[in-house]
């Protein structure tokens, strides 16, 4: 069983209907108890760094999530806001990150970019892969996803990057780490593209 | 690559959509959920939901009606209308919209946009920015309440404003274009283009792919946004949600 965590950020429901047309049990989590039985989560988030992890630690689900990635081992998928929730920092808000995966939140700054960039980076690009993963099976240079950030996850071990994205900079766009994974993209709303990459979370 | 976005831009009264043409003469084109199943299906960039009647009724959002909207879109979704104030805001991203649009409360108090930004993030928080020009000259102005009332700001000025506001987007639209099929006023968003480095999305003329076309070639990476190319077919304009073809965005994207 899938649990989509809810803490008031995010588009819970989008996930719930893509895992819902693909016949795969997901249930929504709002408290401590609704995390038995859950096998893997995934951590959406929207909004700015703060406003998002503000909302987690008033959730009363801070301590609970910990024991279940931490000490359980068990997998869990930061999207958007809420990869950039897995880092220690960001460069968007003085409260401290999850920490799970050594890194920190960075905006995009157009000085460093080799053509001209408008931001947020909005819109579709597509990912290269940097190593192979169960997450991103089957996903390549031709698959497109939805992209809405300012800021973006520098990985303190390259190791961790799991695949990266052009804009102006080329920019981690999915890392991982043990059982932990995160991507900027919106692969709820990244049309068969994104079930894909659903779908393959759903089966680490 | 980032590639530019085809994007539909349904306007929604009494709960049915409904095509303008000039902001007059709402033509009844359907239901909501209807057209976003069938935009599902076609796989479309990003949707953008207008509720026309919210601001000049002076009414809240309908929340209900957006959260069936949100739960439906697989694709990213904006809405706006009868948006005024940050917390209106938060609620409407936290009923799973991608991103929240404002327009006539933008340009009364843009003061409002920094508010949303800085609790939402920028990339949450769109403005549309309804433009006419000037009847003598070459300058445009500002219209809010569905081209009723003229603010008689100027567009580009304006948008240096928002910006700085810390907006996400602009989206361009022009009165005097809208649902008459002929092409985008090219004019004045390159005007604004060149004025800002916040992404853009041009709506108000498009009449075929070609005029897609050469608003891309024109403006580069930007959003193409079209409302009768989208629910119309034909010279009789018989109404039919229609989308264009993979092939037809390809050659959209090679730009």
């Amino acid at each position: 069983m899938i649990g989509i965590i809810d803490y008031g950020v995010g588009n819970v429901l989008a996930f719930a209907n893509m895992y819902k047309r693909m016949n795969v049990p997901h249930d929504v989590i709002t408290s401590e108890a609704d995390l038995t039985d859950i096998e893997r989560i995934i951590l959406p988030g929207v909004g700015s760094f703060d406003y998002a992890m503000r909302k987690l630690n008033e959730s009363g689900l801070r301590n609970s999530l910990d024991q279940f990635v931490l000490e359980d081992k068990k997998p869990v998928l930061g999207i958007c806001v809420g990869m950039q929730m897995l880092a220690e920092s960001s460069d968007e808000g003085k409260l401290p990150g999850l920490g799970w995966v050594p890194g920190s939140v960075r905006k995009f700054s157009p000085d460093d970019a080799a053509t001209p960039i408008r931001l947020p980076h909005m819109g579709w690009n597509n990912l290269s892969t940097s190593r192979d993963t169960r997450l991103l099976h089957e996903l390549n240079e031709d698959s497109w996803f939805y992209y809405l950030h300012s800021y973006y996850f520098v990985c303190l071990d390259s190791a961790n990057e799991l695949a990266s994205c052009n804009y102006g900079i080329r920019f981690s766009c999915a890392i991982n780490n043990e059982n932990i994974y995160g991507v900027q993209f919106h692969p709820e709303k990244s049309h068969e593209y994104g079930a894909k990459l659903l779908k393959n979370f759903a089966e680490i | 690559m980032l590639r530019p976005r085809i994007i539909p831009c349904l306007l929604v009264r009494n709960k049915g959509l409904v095509k303008t043409v000039k902001f007059g003469d709402g033509k009844y084109v359907g239901d909501p959920i209807n057209a976003v199943r069938i935009f599902n299906e076609k796989k479309v960039d990003e949707l953008i939901v207008l509720d026309i009647d919210a601001t000049p009724h002076g009414s809240e959002p309908d929340y209900g009606m957006i959260k069936k909207l949100a739960a439906e879109c697989r694709m990213p979704f904006c809405y706006g209308g009868g948006v005024s104030n940050a917390d209106q805001a938060k609620k409407i991203i936290g009923l799973g919209v991608e991103k929240v649009a404002l327009s006539a409360a933008a340009v009364a108090e843009p003061d409002i946009i920094t508010e949303i930004a800085r609790e939402l993030g920028s990339q949450s928080v769109i403005v549309v920015l309804d433009v006419k020009k000037k009847r003598l000259g070459r300058s445009y102005e500002i219209w809010t309440h569905n081209g009723g009332r003229n603010s008689g700001r100027c567009p580009v000025e304006f948008a240096k404003l928002l910006e700085q506001c810390g907006v996400g987007e602009i989206v361009v639209n022009s009165i005097s274009n809208d649902g008459v099929m002929q092409g985008y006023d090219l004019d004045i968003l390159k005007q604004i283009r060149d004025a800002v480095s916040v992404p853009m999305t041009a709506l108000g003329g498009a009449g075929s792919i070609s005029d897609m076309r050469a608003l891309l070639k024109e403006l580069g990476v930007i959003g193409a946004a079209a409302g009768s190319l989208f629910v119309f077919k034909g010279a009789y304009k018989a109404v039919l949600i229609n989308y264009p073809s993979e092939a037809e965005r390809e050659s959209l994207y090679a730009l």
